[in-house]
């Protein structure tokens, strides 16, 4: 069989769309949350920092230790124990919404350190000079920080929206959807590989259609890059 | 006025203590530019950050027209920074943020609302010479103009004073005289004082009233430019005037004296009638004249013939002629 009657024959049936439509929603939506949560969580990391605005170093010290442990787990042993927790949120350690959790999770540390990196990134100077202004810390983290660090927090945002696209499909290992449980459920379960290259084809395809709206919006809102 | 009183900085690592300031004692006068000159890591950095508690100082007081600054709160603080303006040698701007609202911010701060904030920023950009680059960004001007816009957003909040530190080190030499001209002019137009950091001697010359020499956490001398300037009493300041003695030539070992002018004795040929006078030749080893608040200052560096008998005649010569001198290495 042709590479496009396999594709056509699963386009006909529902199940590429289906596919597509989970793996996208349960991207977004982790990145939404786990940004939600990792903005604020980088930010407290920076500003607790030995040479950051406010330093509070145990709680630097014990945040990081958190972010850490996180970290260090491997995403499909994360997702394995932290099914109760999924349970115990969502009220099922099955589909979307206990995957989502998980997701969330594996992600809102990565972005903090991510948020972290980015906001090191800003002069000294230039903090010094809204110290200078009468700035108090938070309008400093407002309206300085994060306006000025912008263009990266997106970069940082781009990079890990991809990563979490590559754990939804990985999700699928035990029981999560879209193109990931395709490819290992029609695709290797079922001895079909023709099934998923059309997976990874479109999977490909996804990053790419990120990364370039991604970088598309970093041109415009960084104003550092001369017109 | 700003008035620093046995102000000391200790730093302190795990292992051991950093002395950057150690009893130092000054005071700024309102309208005046004042000039803190020093080497690098002398601590004058330091200091200025301490004339707005950018640094806290460990020991001593700052006095800002008579309120003293470790004993505000922290909001009084904030709120006093916005009397005090300044600008950097970095330049600091918010490199996502147009010209125009960059010299908004410190309004923005302040509370002043939008359209307001707006119509003072362009004032500012009219006052410093960018009112057409009000939509560019950081990215799109030159040193000297993002100098200018800096000094904008230090005007905003209408402070009594400036701090800058070493604010004209990263520009060439035109566009140091262009801003150093733009700051004495605020100084004169507004009253604002002005209070500069700098190692550059032609910096305090430009635009300084007064100047402290900083050396080695202490502070050297102080006294107006021209009498630092024609009279330096500590090494420090005389090798920051006097540039090292490398650029003499190798000479035949005579008596080196300084001879000093200082405005009434500027004017006429002075080595000229002293070699005719004494019949004596004498090699000239360095020369140098400054302007300095509309009066002429000099300096010439001379040495004696090995003659003795000529030597003294020469020394006989000035003294009767009223032209101040000393002896130099």
């Amino acid at each position: 069989m042709q590479f496009s009657d396999i594709f056509m024959k699963l386009w006909n049936n529902g199940l590429i769309q289906k596919g597509i439509w989970e793996t996208v929603y349960m991207t977004g939506i982790s990145t939404v949350i786990s940004y939600i949560l990792g903005l604020p969580l980088g930010v407290v990391l920076n500003v607790t920092d030995r040479g950051g605005l406010h330093p509070i170093p145990w709680l630097n010290k014990l945040l990081g230790l958190i972010v850490n442990f996180f970290r260090s787990i491997p995403f499909i042993v994360l997702m394995v124990s932290m099914l109760p927790v999924a349970k115990f949120i969502v009220g099922s350690s099955l589909g979307n919404g206990a995957m989502i959790v998980m997701l969330v999770i594996a992600a809102t540390p990565y972005i903090a350190r991510m948020v972290e990196s980015s906001l090191q990134e800003i002069d000294a100077g230039v903090i010094e000079a809204a110290q200078a202004i009468g700035c108090s810390n938070l309008q400093i983290v407002t309206k300085v920080l994060i306006p000025e660090a912008k263009p990266s927090l997106i970069t940082g945002g781009i990079i890990s929206m991809v990563t979490i696209l590559g754990y939804s499909a990985m999700a699928a290992t035990i029981g999560g959807t879209g193109l990931g449980q395709i490819a290992i459920v029609y695709g290797h379960q079922r001895s079909k590989p023709d099934v998923t290259w059309v997976c990874v084809l479109l999977l490909v395809i996804i990053v790419q259609i990120i990364q370039a709206v991604g970088t598309a919006v970093v041109h415009r809102t960084d104003k550092r890059i001369r017109q | 006025m700003i008035e620093l009183k046995h102000l000391g900085k200790t730093y302190r690592t795990a292992d051991q203590e950093i002395v950057a300031l150690d009893d130092i004692n000054l005071t700024i006068r309102d309208g005046e530019i004042f000039g803190i000159i020093g080497l690098s890591g002398a601590g004058k950095s330091t200091l200025v950050r301490c004339i707005n508690l950018l640094e806290v100082p460990t020991s001593g007081e700052v006095l800002v027209d008579g309120r003293s600054l470790t004993k505000l709160s922290r909001a009084e603080l904030l709120k006093l920074r916005q009397s005090i303006g300044m600008i950097f040698q970095g330049f600091n701007l918010l490199e996502q943020r147009s010209v125009l609202r960059n010299v908004c911010f410190p309004l923005e701060i302040a509370g002043v609302n939008k359209q307001e904030a707006k119509k003072r920023a362009r004032e500012l950009l009219e006052l410093v010479g960018l009112s057409d680059r009000e939509t560019s960004y950081p990215s799109q001007l030159s040193g000297g103009q993002k100098q200018r816009v800096a000094i904008a957003r230090a005007l905003a909040t209408n402070p009594r004073y400036i701090l800058c530190d070493e604010a004209t080190s990263a520009l060439d030499p035109n566009t140091t005289r262009q801003i150093l001209e733009l700051l004495r002019q605020i100084n004169k137009d507004l009253g604002v004082t002005i209070v500069v950091i700098t190692h550059e001697m032609k910096v305090i010359d430009q635009i300084c009233d007064r100047v402290a020499v900083i050396d080695h956490s202490h502070i050297a001398e102080e006294g107006r430019v021209s009498e630092v300037f024609t009279n330096p009493r500590s090494e420090i300041a005389r090798n920051l005037i006097i540039p090292r003695e490398r650029t003499v030539l190798e000479t035949d070992g005579g008596k080196r004296l300084r001879l000093k002018f200082d405005g009434e004795t500027t004017s006429g040929p002075h080595i000229a009638e002293m070699i005719l006078a004494c019949q004596a030749p004498v090699s000239i080893l360095m020369a140098n004249t400054k302007e300095l608040d509309g009066v002429i200052y000099g300096y010439t560096i001379i040495e004696l013939p090995t003659d003795s008998h000529q030597a003294d005649k020469i020394i006989l010569w000035l003294r009767n002629s009223g032209i101040a001198f000393e002896e130099v290495e």
